[in-house]
């Protein structure tokens, strides 16, 4: 039972990103269950970015249990930790998020492209891949002609943001995570951002992981945890931190 | 595959640099394969420019020499065989024809050839092909003419049409024969060998207007060594003889008897191995040009080199982007390395059309200016392996980024670096 409603569970996780490297992340246990929304919060440079790599299956921890939707990702190989991560995950970076070359819709529709599990969920109630991308930036407020045939490129950050979020939740991913989103945004539409976010989530059924250093968004969350609380290698390393800042 | 798309969509973004890219290995591949068929045509129509002769006779000279102006009428003999030799190997029991050529005149620039009937009957090129009239005839006796395909183009001349002969060789010459014309009896079909640019008239009339000439009060004329008017019409002395011999096999007895036996120094040549070393001497050039088209090759693939390298920094991000929704390492280097082959295959295909329509193009002018005619056929052996080669080094410095960028993501993940 608990299996079917935590979405992540980590127990004694350690990790470095080199082996001689010191260890970034130190974490005893981390629980997060389905549906939960977690406002992940902590300074720059302490590990945020690593955990979430670790958990996309990205990176592996060298030691420790590591389960994302009650799969143990130690147990995969690289390629079935990629696919997992196509399968079941959405992600949101802090800018950048799309494709330069590709269009609004192309860039939505990418994970499909990649995940044929997302696909068949994206294709369950609509006839095209191209129909439901246009569905979801609609309900981002996105689905303008004049933002559809742009040039990505040439979309301010906060249109950026929400193409990305769409493409996040193609395909309704169990898990949804976003890594600084709204750090390049100003504030009305950090707040306008993250209620779209929740609203989509929410439609989807998915959890969302959300990573931030500003603390004026904790608010709508249910659950804060702080970063320097849950990592321990962090108090290890702030000294060596500010030794070199 | 979606990857394939990502890097066609890629390519296509940055049309400008990859285009130019593209250009420049699209320019190597049409330099290195013009080459070649340049070099095809030349062997080609170089090796075929005499057959079915087994000796050529000339004075004293360098072999090289004898060959180029009794067959290319390239250069001028530094002396001639008197008719005396002639008739001796002539009446040589193992000589089956000797065609005597006189090469001392001109129309306007054009060499005009000495010979007799012998000629058209025995002359062979390329693989024994006999000489064929396209209009008239063969000229017969008096004043006649006839002229190569090339010289009745380039002249706009017809059978029935009137020429002057000028002494002595090149485009300007002072002294002509303006009182005696020679009218064109007939016009021979191309054969793409220098027979083409040369006008041919009978031995007796040249002698008799050198005669003629001779006897007038002109004043000196410098090239009158090349024909030593002694005796009637017709006995003046030769440049060149071509010999067909009863047997192949007593040629070179043949050859060692006319060097060394006879009462004039006179020189024996086999066409065939004299054309060999000369083109063995002009394969050094070629070389050079291919060493030279290898390195803008080199060039070419360095550009693409340095189109990847730089870009790859900038994409190391988009790399982040494509690995978070769940591309493979492996994507990411066939994304890459699906560019870099793409590019290569698109110059090359480049490349290849447009040597093709250049020859399409060029094929005319090559064959009037220089006589040299490219055949238009399937690319070869050695033209395949060039462009394997070429696409080959495109792939290898495609693997460079490629690697670097698989080493990258598998480094960087999904962080993204700006
Ligand atoms: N791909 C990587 N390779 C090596 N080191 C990395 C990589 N990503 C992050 N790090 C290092 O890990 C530490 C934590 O960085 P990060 O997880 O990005 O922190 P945050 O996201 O909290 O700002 C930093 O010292 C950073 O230099
Ligand atoms: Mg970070």
């Amino acid at each position: 039972m608990p299996e079917e409603t935590s979405v992540i569970e980590i127990a004694d996780l350690r990790f470095a990103w080199k082996k001689e490297a010191q260890t970034v992340l130190k974490i005893a246990s981390l629980q997060v269950n389905r549906g939960e929304r977690v406002f992940l919060r902590g300074p720059s440079g302490s590990g945020k970015s690593t955990l979430l790599n670790l958990l996309a299956g990205v990176a592996t921890p060298q030691s420790g249990m590591l389960k994302v939707l009650g799969q143990e990702l130690n147990a995969l190989g690289s390629a079935q930790r990629d696919h997992f991560r196509a399968h079941h995950i959405g992600f949101i970076f802090q800018m950048f998020n799309l494709i330069p070359y590709l269009s609004v819709v192309e860039n939505v529709i990418l994970p499909c492209q990649f995940s044929s599990k997302r696909k068949h969920k994206a294709l369950a109630q609509v006839d095209s891949l191209e129909q439901e991308a246009i569905r979801l930036l609609d309900h981002l407020d996105m689905a303008h002609s004049d933002v559809l045939h742009k040039p990505v490129n040439e979309l301010s950050v906060g249109q950026q943001q929400r193409i990305a979020a769409a493409r996040a939740l193609i395909g309704a991913p169990e898990l949804v995570i976003a890594d600084e989103p709204t750090s390049s945004l100003d504030a009305d539409r950090c707040t306008a951002f993250i209620d779209l976010l929740f609203r989509e989530c929410d439609n989807a059924n998915a959890t969302l992981i959300f990573v931030s250093h500003d603390n004026s968004l904790v608010a709508p969350f249910e659950r804060t945890i702080e970063f320097h609380e849950l990592n321990s290698a962090v108090s290890d390393n702030l000294p060596m931190l500010h030794a070199v800042s | 595959m979606a990857i394939l798309g990502l890097a066609i969509k890629s390519f296509r973004n940055r049309k400008f640099t990859t285009g130019l890219t593209v250009l420049s290995i699209a320019l190597s591949v049409i330099l290195l394969l013009g080459i070649e068929k340049i070099r095809q045509g030349a062997e080609a129509s170089f090796t075929s420019t005499i057959s079915g002769t087994d000796l050529i006779v000339g004075a004293r000279s360098s072999p090289v020499q004898l060959l180029l102006y009794s067959v290319f009428h390239i250069g001028n003999p530094t002396n001639n065989i008197s008719r005396h030799s002639y008739e001796e190997i002539n009446d040589h029991p193992q000589v089956e024809w000797a065609i005597p050529l006189s090469l001392g005149d001109s129309h306007k620039g054009y060499r005009v050839v000495g010979t007799t009937a012998k000629f058209y009957q025995h002359y062979r090129f390329a693989r024994g092909q006999q000489l064929q009239l396209e209009q008239g005839q063969w000229f017969s006796s008096g004043y006649e003419a006839a002229i190569g395909a090339e010289v009745a183009a380039a002249l706009g001349y017809n059978p029935g049409d009137q020429i002057i002969i000028a002494h002595g060789s090149g485009d300007e010459s002072f002294i002509t024969h303006k009182d005696k014309p020679f009218r064109i009896a007939g016009i021979l079909k191309r054969t793409g060998t220098p027979v083409d640019r040369a006008v041919y008239v009978g031995l007796k009339s040249i002698d008799a207007i050198h005669q003629d000439f001779g006897g007038d009060a002109h004043g000196h004329d410098p090239l009158m060594a090349h024909h030593d008017h002694v005796g009637e019409s017709g006995q003046g002395s030769l440049s060149a003889i071509l010999l067909g011999l009863k047997s192949r096999g007593a040629a070179l007895s043949m050859q060692r008897s006319i060097n060394e036996d006879g009462h004039e120094p006179l020189t024996a040549i086999m066409p065939g191995v004299v054309l060999l070393e000369v083109w063995q001497m002009m394969g050094v050039v070629k070389q050079i040009l291919m060493v030279v088209s290898g390195f803008v090759v080199v060039v070419g693939l360095f550009s693409m080199l340095i189109i990847l390298m730089t870009s790859l920094n900038e994409r190391r991000r988009e790399m982040a982007i494509l690995r978070s929704v769940g591309a493979r390492p492996v994507h990411v280097f066939v994304l890459i390395m699906g560019e870099s082959v793409f590019l290569t295959l698109l110059a090359i295909g480049l490349g290849f059309s447009m040597v093709y329509g250049l020859m399409v193009l060029l094929q005319p002018w090559l064959e009037s200016a220089f006589g040299l005619y490219v055949p238009i056929n399937w690319p070869n052996t050695t033209e395949l392996i060039l462009l394997m080669i070429i696409a080959l080094c495109g792939f290898v410095v495609g693997l460079i980024p490629s690697i670097r960028i698989y080493r990258y993501s598998l480094a960087d993940g999904m962080t993204i670096k700006v």
